[in-house]
């Protein structure tokens, strides 16, 4: 009993992650129709900000981990922004295709440009905030992980705010509707799809942060895996489908947590995909995506 | 108020208007009439932005507006209620009423706004918490009128009130329509197929064929000239 809950807070809390990161993929898909391919490495550059935050600050301090929590969310937002202004808003009005190859382009950018700023090796990241280990029965609780899952919370509830009490996060979704009658109601789309990236981006680098936190060796490659997984989630929860990313994004670490404390540990990676195909056929448009008939 | 003067707009090599000119008086509902495919939802979405013009010129108050865009034109006062409709249908009506006053600020402004849009379709309170989508093609029409008329616009330019919609709803549309120019004064460019309802409450009229502007004139003149009888008022 004590060991199934023990994964399942393991599991929960890799989810959360995901999940942070898998919501700036579908908010992207929900403006742009495409998928940013470049997110992941977002995620990454998060970490790394943290990484130099971190040591600028003192270790193992409240105010100091917020502050690079803070510093990174805000850096990201900024690259995320620069990105589509620079180069995806110039083809925006190309083929889909021409964009998506672009993403990956622009991926592969951020991670050869990292190894050369950052080099190649791990780098083993620092305790920015405090810690401590509790333990309840048998069962060991480490504040990272309270931490990684309240936070994650945190900025579930708050862009769900966002998204539907302000009018911004309302012109986001009517932009992901219908972009021309945005248009006709005095949307500036540009300013909406900017804002969306900025959010996505700032999730990425808070999901970067807590993730570099549990697991603390960092490098410019660390977003890949983390990234697939989180795009798998958001295509599980139905890509476009807010709730359905941070669903799919807890389902998914959940799931592989316990199979990887499992004799098929080989697997765990396969499995999530296993996962995908399975749902996405009995459920093409995910566990919470719709179909919708888009008139023209 | 509003003037067009010698547009063309073409779709990649498909010319869709060759050089059409009209204007629009201040207070008046002005028609435009034409078949289908001739080229009038291309000229009301060069006129709001969501096209741009090869060539020609659009001005609106006296401004050229030609080459703003879409978001611009509205804030101008110019509003554009599109074909199909296009209401936000994951929306509910009252966060579609919300988005059509996006650009006020003035919450004053804005719930009287909202009281004018109930007091032409009552319809539009009774659904407020419904999503968009489910409404019934007529309803989802006074809502898209109801989301133009909530940013205050003084020029309003509907495309195809009509197309798929219940019959017994078109009359009170078009009625509404016609109570919005008189009571509110907000001037009307009323795109149709249905000719012979959009001459019946307008004062001038447009016919475009193929892109081009064929005839033009007083609704009541072409409502009995015999060609314009023979092509769209079925005899
Ligand atoms: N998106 C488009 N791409 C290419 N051609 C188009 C497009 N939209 C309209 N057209 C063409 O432009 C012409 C005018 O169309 P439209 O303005 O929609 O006519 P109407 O509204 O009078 O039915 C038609 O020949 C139509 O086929
Ligand atoms: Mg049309």
């Amino acid at each position: 009993m004590s060991e199934f809950l023990q994964q399942l807070l393991n599991g929960l809390s890799l989810g959360a992650i995901y999940a942070l990161i898998a919501l700036g993929y579908t908010m992207v898909y929900g403006v742009l129709r495409f998928i940013n391919f470049a997110h992941s490495d977002v995620f990454m550059v998060g970490a790394f900000i943290g990484y130099y935050l971190g040591k600028l600050v003192p270790e193992g301090t409240l105010w100091g981990g917020m502050l690079v929590l803070s510093g990174a969310m805000i850096g990201c937002a900024l690259l995320g922004m620069f990105i589509e202004r620079v180069v995806y808003r110039p083809l925006r009005h190309g083929p889909t295709l021409n964009v998506l190859i672009t993403a990956i382009g622009v991926s592969l950018l951020l991670e050869y440009t990292g190894q050369i700023v950052f080099g190649a090796a791990p780098r083993t990241f620092p305790q920015i905030f405090p810690t401590a280990n509790y333990h309840v029965g048998s069962l060991t609780i480490s504040s990272n992980q309270l931490f990684v899952i309240g936070v994650a919370i945190l900025l579930m509830i708050a862009l769900q705010l966002i998204v539907f009490k302000t009018k911004i996060g309302t012109a986001m979704r009517a932009v992901s509707l219908n972009p021309k009658a945005a248009q006709l109601v005095g949307v500036n789309n540009n300013v909406v799809i900017s804002f969306t990236f900025g959010l996505g981006s700032a999730l990425a680098a808070a999901g970067g942060i807590l993730y570099a936190m549990n697991y603390p060796s960092i490098d410019p490659l660390m977003g890949v895996m983390p990234g697939l997984k989180a795009f798998v989630a958001a295509i599980l929860g139905g890509i476009g489908n807010i709730p359905g990313a941070a669903l799919g994004g807890l389902l998914l670490g959940t799931v592989e947590t316990f199979i990887g404390g499992s004799q098929f540990s080989t697997y765990k990676d396969a499995i999530a995909f296993a996962i995908l195909i399975v749902i996405l056929l009995f459920k093409p448009a995910g566990l919470l995506g719709k179909f919708t008939i888009e008139k023209v | 108020m509003l003037t067009v003067t010698d547009l063309h707009v073409s779709y990649g090599s498909i010319s869709a208007l060759r050089g059409i000119s009209f204007s629009i008086p201040a207070g008046a509902i002005v028609t435009l009439i034409g078949g289908n495919g001739a080229g009038k939802t291309t000229t009301l979405r060069t006129i709001s932005g969501l096209l741009r013009a090869k060539t020609g010129k659009v001005e609106f108050l006296g401004e050229d507006i030609t080459a703003l865009p879409a978001h611009q034109i509205v804030a101008r006062g110019l509003s554009h209620v599109p074909e199909g409709r296009m209401v936000f249908s994951n929306l509910t009506v009252d966060e579609n009423l919300s988005m059509g006053a996006y650009l006020l600020s003035d919450k004053a402004l804005i719930a009287k706004n909202r009281e004018y849009v109930f007091s032409v379709f009552p319809r539009m309170k009774e659904r407020l918490k419904q999503t968009a989508g489910t409404l019934s093609g007529g309803e989802q029409q006074m809502l898209a009128i109801g989301r133009a008329l909530m940013g205050n616009p003084k020029f309003l330019m509907l495309d195809e009130p009509s197309l798929g919609i219940a019959p017994r709803l078109i009359s009170t549309i078009f009625e509404k329509i016609v109570e919005i120019n008189q009571s509110h004064g907000i001037t009307i460019l009323l795109v149709e197929q249905n000719a012979n309802l959009a001459l019946e409450v307008s004062q001038q009229a447009y016919v475009l064929e193929t892109g081009s502007i064929v005839m033009a004139g007083e609704s009541k003149k072409l409502r009995a000239d015999p060609q314009l009888k023979a092509t769209y008022l079925g005899g």
